[in-house]
C-alpha cells in the first residue's frame, strides 16, 4: 500500500471520527496557539523597545559624568558628578584625535516652566548645539534649528517639540512666536518632527536651547561648563567600536586619570542599552514559553491517549485488515500518519488562532506580537513531530496485534 | 512425508492438492499450562474441492482453521499451501499469502462500516499494491458476480445480512484465490439468507473454486462434497463422497 493510500486511509479515519479527532486537535492546537502567542509576544516587545532605543541615533555612543564623593563620604550613583564638561566634548571633535566619531552633542539639560500669553507648561530645557540633531537622528516639521552663531551668540531662540508646540500654541503655527523661559523672551525658531514616546520619557515633549544659552542664562551656578551627557555618532556601524576606545582614551587623558577602572565617566552604546532593556524580556519569554510547551506535551500525551484509545476500539478493523493481507508495518504506518495528520492539521489550526490572537490581543494589552513565518512553519514542524512521537507506541501496539485475537475481539 | 506421497498419489489424478497437512499439531501454552488444540491432523484437499470441515466446539476446528487460513503457525509438521510451504514463514510472509492465496469468509461479515460495498471489496487488492482504477473495476466486477452489481456504493449498515455476507464473498473472491476459507458463513444468518450464500458458494464451487468451510450445523456440511470431522484436535472421519456426507450429517445431527 502505497503512502498516498495510506494518507488516504489516515484521513477518513481522522474524518470518521469527527468529534473525537477534533477534541484531540484542540490540545495540540492550543499548546501551539500559546506557544506562538508567547514567542510572539516576547519578540514583539524586543522589537519594541529596540525600536526606541534605535529612535535616539544610530551608531550612538552615550558618554555619561561618573560618580560623585560627597565630603562626608556619601558616593552618588554615575551620572550624580559633573566630570564632563564643553571641553571634554571639544576635545572628542577633534577628528586627528578621533577620526572615527562623526560628530559630537554635549547636552545639559534642566526643567523649566515655558510661558506663552497665558499658557505656561513644563518640560525638559535641553541645551545643545547643531550637531544634536544629526546625532539624535532628529528632523524639523518646521523653521530652522540651532546654528552655530546662535551657540556662539547665546541666542535666546528655541526649537520646539511637537508636544511641547501643541500645549503652548494650540493648533496654531509655533515658529516665530515668542516663549519666556525663566522670565527670559525666547524666539521659537523651529519644530521638531515628532517621533513617537519610548518607555521612560515623552520625546516629543521637549525644547531645546543653544548650549551657551542654557549654560549661562538658564542654570547658571557654579558648574557653567559642565555637561549632563556628551552624544557621540561614529561614522558607521563597523567604526562603533574604534570610536569607543578612541573617546575612552581620549576622556582619560584629558582627565588625567591612568587607571581604567578609576575613569569618571561612562561610554555605552546603544547595543549595550538594547541588551539590557531587552533581557528583561527574553528570559520572562523563555519563562512564558515553557510554560506553553508544557501544555503542547499534555496535547502530545492526548494524542497518544486517542490513539491507543482507537486502536483498541478498532481492533477488529486490525484483525481484518491483516487477515486480507496488511503486513504489520503498514498497519503501523497507517495509525502513525493517522496521529501525525492530527498533529498537523492541530498545527496548523494553532497557528491560524496565533495569528488572530496576534491580530486581536494588542487591541487588548496594548503590547505588539510579532509572528514571523519561521516561528509559524517551526510550529507546524513540531506539531507533527508530536504527533509522530505520540504515535509510535499506540502504532506499534496495533502492529503487534495478532489477526486471531484481534478477530475474536467482539 | 510417506502419508503425503500416499495422500498425493491418492488424489494426484484428479489435481494436485490445494492444502496438504502433515502430522500438523498446535499447542497453546500459557504460563505453565498447555492445551494441545491440534493433536496431528493429516488432510489434502484438492483444487476444486468442495470440503466442510465440522467439529462441535472445542474440537480444534477454530485452530484447524487459523492455521489453514495462516493466521496462525503451527508448532509441529507442515503445511504446503498452493505449493509453497507455509509451515514456518515470518508474519510478513504470511500476510502476502494470506492476501495472494486466500479469501476469507467470516461469520461476523466483518465489513468495515465506515466504507461502501466496493471500498470494502477493494481492501484486499490494495494491500497488494493495485492502482485505484484496476482495483475499482475488478471490485464492481466481483460484486456483479454475486449478484450485488445495483449495490457498490451502498454501506454496510444498508444492506441485509445475507447482502452482507455476499459484499464478503466478493472480497474474498476479489484477489482470485486458491482457496476459500468460510468460517461459519451462516451462522448470523436466517434460513433465507443462508440458502442464498450456501447457493453462492455452490455456484463458485461449480465455477471450479476450491472452497474450505467451517461450521457446525450439518445441513450446511451436507452441500459440501466431503466432510472431515474433527474432535479432540484429531480428524475422526474424512468421508469425500455425497452419500458419505449424508451419513456424517446424520450423524452429526443424532449425536448428543
Amino acid at each position: 500500500m502505497s503512502w498516498w493510500e495510506t494518507l488516504r486511509t489516515g484521513l477518513e479515519a481522522v474524518r470518521t471520527h469527527r468529534l473525537r479527532s477534533c477534541l484531540t486537535m484542540l490540545g495540540i492546537l492550543i499548546g501551539i496557539a500559546a506557544v506562538i502567542l508567547t514567542v510572539g509576544l516576547g519578540e514583539g516587545a524586543q522589537a519594541k523597545v529596540s525600536g526606541q532605543i534605535n529612535a535616539l541615533g544610530s551608531n550612538l555612543l552615550i558618554v555619561s559624568p561618573g560618580s560623585s564623593t560627597s565630603s562626608s563620604g556619601v558616593r552618588g550613583g554615575f551620572g550624580s558628578a559633573s566630570t564632563l564638561t564643553v571641553r571634554d566634548a571639544a576635545a572628542l571633535s577633534n577628528k586627528t584625535v578621533a577620526p572615527d566619531i562623526k560628530a559630537v552633542a554635549p547636552t545639559v539639560s534642566t526643567s523649566e516652566s515655558l510661558t506663552a500669553g497665558s499658557t505656561n507648561w513644563t518640560t525638559s530645557v535641553v541645551g545643545s548645539q547643531p550637531d544634536w540633531l544629526p546625532v539624535r537622528a532628529r528632523t524639523l516639521a518646521a523653521g530652522r534649528f540651532i546654528t552655530a552663531a546662535d551657540v556662539s551668540s547665546r541666542a535666546a531662540v528655541v526649537v520646539l517639540g511637537t508636544t511641547t508646540a501643541q500645549e503652548l500654541f494650540g493648533g496654531a503655527s509655533a515658529v516665530g512666536q515668542s516663549v519666556t523661559i525663566n522670565s527670559i523672551p525666547f524666539q521659537v525658531i523651529g519644530e521638531l518632527t515628532p517621533i513617537g514616546s519610548s518607555s521612560t520619557e515623552n520625546q516629543d515633549d521637549t525644547a531645546i536651547v543653544p548650549i551657551t544659552t542654557a549654560q549661562t542664562r538658564l542654570i547658571g551656578g557654579s558648574s557653567r561648563s559642565s555637561v549632563s551627557t556628551i552624544y557621540l555618532e561614529a561614522g558607521s556601524s563597523k567604526m562603533l567600536s574604534a570610536a569607543y576606545q578612541e573617546a575612552n582614551n581620549e576622556l582619560l587623558a584629558t582627565h588625567g586619570i591612568t587607571l581604567a577602572t578609576a575613569a569618571d565617566f561612562s561610554i555605552a552604546t546603544q547595543q549595550s542599552i538594547l541588551s539590557t532593556a531587552t533581557s528583561v524580556d527574553k528570559t520572562l519569554t523563555i519563562l512564558l514559553a515553557g510554560i506553553a510547551a508544557i501544555s503542547l506535551l499534555v496535547g502530545g500525551i492526548g494524542v497518544m491517549n486517542i490513539m491507543l484509545v482507537s486502536v483498541t476500539e478498532r481492533i477488529k478493523e486490525i484483525g481484518l485488515r491483516k487477515a486480507l493481507g496488511a503486513p504489520p508495518r503498514v498497519i503501523r504506518r497507517q495509525f502513525l500518519v493517522e496521529s501525525s495528520v492530527l498533529g498537523f492539521a492541530g498545527g496548523i489550526l494553532g497557528v491560524g488562532l496565533g495569528i488572530v490572537g496576534a491580530v486581536l490581543l494588542p487591541k487588548v494589552i496594548s503590547q505588539p506580537i510579532a509572528i514571523s513565518g519561521l516561528a509559524a512553519a517551526g510550529a507546524i514542524a513540531v506539531a507533527v513531530a508530536i504527533g509522530v512521537v505520540f504515535g509510535v507506541y499506540p502504532a506499534s501496539r496495533a502492529a503487534r496485534l495478532a489477526p486471531i485475537d484481534a478477530l475474536r475481539g467482539d | 512425508m510417506t502419508t503425503l506421497s500416499q495422500e498425493t498419489l491418492q488424489y494426484g489424478n484428479i489435481a494436485p492438492p490445494v492444502i496438504a497437512l502433515e502430522e500438523v499439531r498446535k499447542t497453546y501454552s500459557s504460563g505453565s499450562l498447555s492445551v494441545e488444540a491440534l493433536r496431528g491432523v493429516t488432510l489434502s484437499i484438492s483444487t476444486g474441492e468442495y470440503v466442510a470441515i465440522m467439529g462441535p466446539s472445542g474440537s480444534g476446528k477454530s485452530t484447524l482453521m487459523h492455521i489453514i487460513g495462516c493466521l496462525d503457525v503451527l508448532t509441529e509438521g507442515r503445511y504446503v499451501l498452493a505449493g509453497e510451504d507455509v509451515s514456518r514463514l515470518s508474519e510478513d510472509a504470511l500476510a502476502e499469502i494470506r492476501n495472494r492465496r486466500i479469501g476469507f469468509v467470516f461469520q461476523q461479515f466483518n465489513l468495515l462500516p465506515t466504507l461502501n460495498a466496493w471500498r470494502n471489496v477493494e481492501l484486499p487488492l490494495c494491500y497488494a499494491g493495485i492502482a485505484r482504477p484496476v482495483r475499482k473495476a475488478r471490485s464492481i466486477e466481483a460484486l456483479e458476480r454475486v449478484g450485488l452489481g445495483d449495490r457498490t456504493e451502498h454501506r454496510p449498515t444498508e444492506l441485509s445480512g445475507g447482502q452482507q455476507q455476499r459484499v464478503a464473498v466478493a472480497r474474498a473472491l476479489v484477489t482470485d484465490p486458491a482457496l476459500i476459507l468460510a468460517d461459519e458463513p451462516t451462522g448470523n444468518l436466517d434460513s433465507a439468507s443462508t440458502a442464498d450464500v450456501l447457493d453462492l458458494l455452490d455456484e463458485l464451487h461449480a465455477a471450479g473454486r476450491t472452497i474450505v468451510l467451517i461450521t457446525h450445523e450439518a445441513d450446511v456440511a451436507a452441500r459440501a462434497g466431503r466432510v472431515a470431522r474433527i474432535r479432540d484436535g484429531m480428524l475422526v472421519a474424512d468421508a469425500s463422497d455425497a452419500a458419505g456426507a449424508e451419513a456424517m450429517a446424520r450423524m452429526a445431527r443424532n449425536a448428543p
